[in-house]
C-alpha cells in the first residue's frame, strides 16, 4: 500500500473518524511486514489490538441445571422397582414358609405314623422271639431221645 | 398461581449456541479492567451464571451480546469500586498480579508489551473504548448501547483514548532508543 495512503488512514485513526473497515486495513498493513521507516512507530500499538483478540475464556461454562431433576426422576423409579421386588421376594417367602411348616406337619404325622407302625412291629418280634424260645425247647425234646 | 407464559425457555444447548461466541469477548473485556487472568475467569464465570439463570428473559434482549457485554462490564467496575474500597484487599491483589502474570513480563520485552502496559495505566472509560472498538471491532452505535453514551460521544472518548496510547507509546519509544 502506498504510505501516503496509510499516513491518511492513520490520521483519520486518532481522529476516530475511520471506519471499522479501514482500521482492519492498517492492523494488515503493519502485519504485512513492509512498513514505512516513518510509520514504525505505530507498529507495536496496531500489533497489540490484533495480538489481544486472541486470547480465549479457558474456564467453565454453567452445566445443565436439569441434570439434577433427572437424577432424583430416576432415583424414585429405582426406589419403587425396590420396593416392589422387596413386596414379591417378602411375599414369595412368606408362601415358602407355609410350605415349609404344612411339610414340617407331613414330617411329622408320618413319622408318627411309622412310629406305631414300629412299635406294633416291635412287639411282632416279641412274640416270634417267644416262638423261638418255643422252637429251642422243641428241639431239644426231638434231639434228646 | 397464576404463570404467564410469554417465551419458550431456552436450553441448554440454545444457550451455548447464544452463549459461545460472546464467552472470549466477555473475557478480554473483564481482563481489560481487571487485569489479572484468574480475576477476570472469575467475572467472566459469573457473569456466564447470571446470564443462565436469567435465560427466561432472553429471548426479550434486542441484543444478548450487547446486554452480556454491559453487564460484564459493570461486573467487572462494581468489583474495582468494592476493591479500592479496602486496601488490604488492594495491597494483595498488587503482589498476586506481580507474581502470577509470567505472559506479562515476557510481552513487557518486546514493544507490543509497552502497549500492554500503557493500557494498564489508561483510565477505565478509555480501556473500555480501546477494547470494544480495536480489539473487538464493534461499531459506534453497539458500543454506545454497552456504555450507556451516545455514538458521539463514544466517538470523542475513542480519539482521546488512541492519542493517549500514541504519546505515551512515543515516549517509550525516544526513551528506548535513546
Amino acid at each position: 500500500m502506498e504510505s501516503d495512503k496509510i499516513k491518511k488512514l492513520i490520521n483519520s485513526y486518532f481522529e476516530a473518524e475511520s471506519t471499522v473497515a479501514e482500521e482492519k486495513e492498517i492492523r494488515e498493513y503493519f502485519r504485512s511486514g513492509e512498513v514505512a521507516p516513518e510509520l514504525l512507530k505505530y507498529g507495536p500499538m496496531f500489533d497489540y489490538f490484533a495480538h489481544a483478540k486472541e486470547e480465549t475464556y479457558t474456564g467453565s461454562m454453567p452445566r445443565k441445571s436439569r441434570n439434577r431433576k433427572k437424577i432424583y426422576s430416576w432415583l424414585s423409579v429405582a426406589a419403587v422397582i425396590g420396593i416392589g421386588l422387596g413386596m414379591f421376594l417378602e411375599n414369595r417367602y412368606s408362601a415358602q414358609q407355609e410350605e415349609q411348616e404344612q411339610a414340617q406337619y407331613a414330617y411329622q404325622e408320618t413319622r408318627k405314623a411309622l412310629q406305631l407302625l414300629a412299635s406294633n412291629l416291635d412287639r411282632g418280634t416279641e412274640k416270634v422271639a417267644y416262638l423261638h424260645e418255643f422252637e429251642i425247647a422243641t428241639e431239644k425234646i426231638y434231639n434228646n431221645p | 398461581m397464576v404463570t404467564i407464559v410469554n417465551q419458550p425457555e431456552m436450553n441448554q444447548s440454545e444457550f451455548l449456541q447464544t452463549v459461545m461466541p460472546v464467552k472470549d469477548k466477555l473475557y478480554r473485556l473483564a481482563k481489560r479492567l481487571l487485569v489479572s487472568k484468574e480475576e477476570a475467569e472469575d467475572a467472566t464465570q459469573e457473569v456466564l451464571m447470571k446470564l443462565w439463570a436469567g435465560k427466561k428473559n432472553m429471548a426479550n434482549y434486542r441484543s444478548v451480546e450487547a446486554f452480556a457485554m454491559t453487564m460484564t462490564k459493570n461486573f467487572c467496575l462494581d468489583r474495582l469500586k468494592s476493591k479500592s474500597a479496602g486496601n488490604l484487599k488492594l495491597v494483595h491483589t498488587n503482589y498476586t498480579d506481580s507474581s502470577s502474570s509470567l505472559q506479562q513480563q515476557v510481552e513487557a520485552r518486546d514493544s507490543v508489551g509497552w502497549v500492554s502496559r500503557i493500557m494498564e495505566e489508561l483510565p477505565e472509560q478509555q480501556k473500555l473504548v480501546l477494547q470494544l472498538r480495536d480489539v473487538e471491532e464493534y461499531d459506534y452505535e453497539e458500543i454506545g448501547e454497552m456504555l450507556d453514551m451516545n455514538p458521539t460521544a463514544v466517538r470523542v472518548a475513542l480519539s482521546r483514548a488512541r492519542k493517549a496510547v500514541r504519546e505515551k507509546l512515543l515516549e517509550k519509544h525516544s526513551y528506548g532508543i535513546g
